[in-house]
């Protein structure tokens, strides 16, 4: 029992990571219907240029400060994302309006490999280390009711506290504000949010920059656990199963997809693998998507799809 | 005119439209000089000028592919004029987009829905406001002070639209959810929510049955009585224009082809011709 609590908890773990970069793609979805593949490049560029910032500012400035020094770093990552968001609105959204899906869908493959390029060149491609000085050990905790008790990492605890209050904020800003209405606003009908007086430019620069932050986060939470390295870009592939379980348009489903999916692929691996052979963990979660696609394609928690004949 | 309309009395039990039909005509509010619009080599539309009255209902009508659509889409700021001026309210403009026109009072509905699907009608309607709301994002989401009483006296608009409009019994589902007829009405709510002091209603009642018709045209006369708002509107079914409106504009391939009263315009030849047809 113990063992089965642990395996589900490192799923779980793994699972909030897949939600907060499925996160990224539910935000610039559900505002302005881009399929947003360069989530994923994102991710990396966020994470490195975190990483890099807290190694050069302090070195510039003397700070000696852990804490002072990842706050700023992660001021600066943060300003990076706006400038890219910025420059996405600027230089290729902006000239895209009112394009097929399929257009835009190309045109983030592109900033893709051009994040991956830039984000390189800039911040260079060793692999990097976020020490954002979270504590690495870990707690043995209900001793009492198993042998040997249920191992927790402190480490794990905290991302999760994180990227709970990550997503209570995206929340309160989408339901109850102004912006957030806007934004769900120029989702659903781009004309008819410019008629009602909103602007597109504005709102796509906004969810953008959001979800930078997000991949900032994710980026951050990723980097201290595993590393700042290339391999991060992958972990769009991974997220794309969870989007499309939890449907593209719902927060909601974008976390619980996440977890879903980051638990089915720990016990399966654990409880299954020996049976199959092993690899589960690998090819689980898109097989769990297809299964969506045939009987649920609009996912648990996305839009029902409405046919009018 | 005067400050906008804070307060949108309720028509309990409104007496026969006829009578509460008491007209205020003012001056020219928006005057349309030379406008063409080219497309390529496609002329939509040819030098059309007409002006619009404070307090009116215009119409635009005339066959399919006549320009309607094009010169409401002039007006709103959609396109932009190969030749011409638009003025509003005193000010001239020759390129507008959409968001400016809005900021400056103009709403419009539009011909094939376009409402936010996803979300709840209260929602929708709620999003006209979009522009009145002042106080910051922070205040908003942590629901203090003013931003809390701004929120409420807004909502408390937004549900007298509702109560006008009759969707009572939707406030909360999703639009894309709603019959046609109705959706037709959150458009229009939305619109209204903006307090517009010119609205512009594109084929309003496009693929109504009866009585739907005879619901639009009265919330349309009743905006037009209760708020004062300046209808422009467009619509390809004679019947029901003549009947609510005060001057009628007719185009036919992007021409003016007549302009005055509904009874001028019944009677006038090139109108009927365009119609009806002529042997040649």
């Amino acid at each position: 029992m113990g063992f089965f609590l642990e395996t589900l908890l490192g799923g779980l773990m793994t699972g909030m990571l897949y939600s907060l970069v499925a996160l990224g793609f539910v935000l610039i979805f559900k505002a302005s219907g881009v399929f947003n593949f360069a989530q994923g490049a994102m991710v990396l560029f966020a994470a490195l240029a975190m990483a890099r910032f807290s190694e050069w500012i302090p070195a510039k400035f003397g700070i000696d400060n852990v804490i002072v020094a990842n706050v700023l770093a992660f001021i600066g990552a943060g300003i990076m994302m706006f400038i890219v968001a910025w420059l996405i609105e600027k230089l290729v959204l902006r000239h895209l309006v009112n394009q097929e899906g399929a257009t835009l869908l190309m045109a983030t493959l592109g900033i893709t490999y051009f994040l991956e390029g830039v984000g390189q060149s800039l911040f260079g491609s060793d692999i990097y280390k976020i020490d954002i000085g979270m504590p690495k050990d870990p707690v043995i905790v209900l001793e009492s009711l198993f042998q040997g008790g249920v191992m927790v990492n402190k480490e794990d605890l905290i991302a999760a506290l994180i990227a709970a209050a990550l997503v209570a904020l995206l929340t309160v800003f989408f339901q109850k504000t102004k912006t957030g209405r806007a934004l769900r606003a120029v989702a659903d009908d781009h004309q008819a949010a410019q008629s009602i007086g909103i602007p597109l430019s504005t709102i796509w620069v906004i969810v953008w920059c959001v979800a930078g932050v997000v991949a900032l986060v994710a980026g951050m939470i990723w980097g201290s656990k595993l590393g700042v390295q290339f391999s991060l870009t992958t972990v769009a592939l991974r997220a794309l199963p969870v989007v499309i379980l939890g449907g593209l348009t719902s927060v909601p489903g974008a976390i619980i997809g996440g977890l879903i999916i980051g638990v089915g692929e720990k016990l399966s691996e654990v409880y299954l693998g020996p049976y199959v052979g092993g690899g589960i963990e690998i090819w689980f979660a898109y097989v769990l998507a297809l299964v969506f696609l045939l009987f649920r394609p609009q996912g648990l928690f996305g839009e029902k799809i409405i046919d009018r004949v | 005119m005067n400050a906008p309309h804070a307060m949108m009395p309720l028509p309990p039990d409104a007496p026969p439209l006829e009578q509460v039909h008491a007209k205020k005509i003012g001056d020219v509010i928006l005057d349309i000089k030379n406008i063409s619009l080219r497309f390529g080599g496609v002329k939509a539309l040819t030098d059309i000028s007409f002006n619009v009255k404070e307090h009116e209902i215009r119409s635009i009508i005339g066959p399919n592919g006549a320009g309607k659509s094009s010169m409401l889409n002039c007006i709103n700021g959609v396109y932009t004029p190969s030749e011409g001026s638009i003025t509003f309210r005193g000010q001239t403009f020759a390129h507008m987009n959409s968001r400016q026109v809005a900021e400056m009072g103009v709403a419009r509905t539009f011909q094939n829905l376009a409402l936010f699907k996803g979300m709840s009608v209260l929602d929708n309607i709620m999003s006209g406001r979009n522009l009145k709301i002042k106080s910051n994002l922070f205040m908003q989401a942590l629901r203090i002070g003013p931003a809390e009483r701004e929120e409420i006296k807004h909502r408390e608009f937004v549900e007298r639209i509702i109560d006008f409009l009759e969707i009572q019994a939707y406030r909360k589902t999703p639009v894309g959810q709603l019959p046609y007829g109705l959706q037709k009405r959150v458009d229009l709510g939305r619109a209204l929510a903006m307090e517009p002091q010119v609205l512009l209603l594109d084929e309003p009642m496009a693929g109504m049955n009866v009585e739907e018709k005879q619901d639009m045209s009265r919330f349309i006369l009743d905006v037009n009585d209760e708020f004062g708002t300046t209808i422009v509107l467009i619509e390809h079914d004679m019947g029901v224009v003549m009947d609510i409106s005060d001057r009628v504009v007719v185009l036919d391939y992007g021409k003016k082809i007549g302009d005055g009263t509904p009874d001028e315009v019944r009677n006038n030849e090139d109108v009927i011709r365009a119609y009806l047809g002529t042997s040649h």
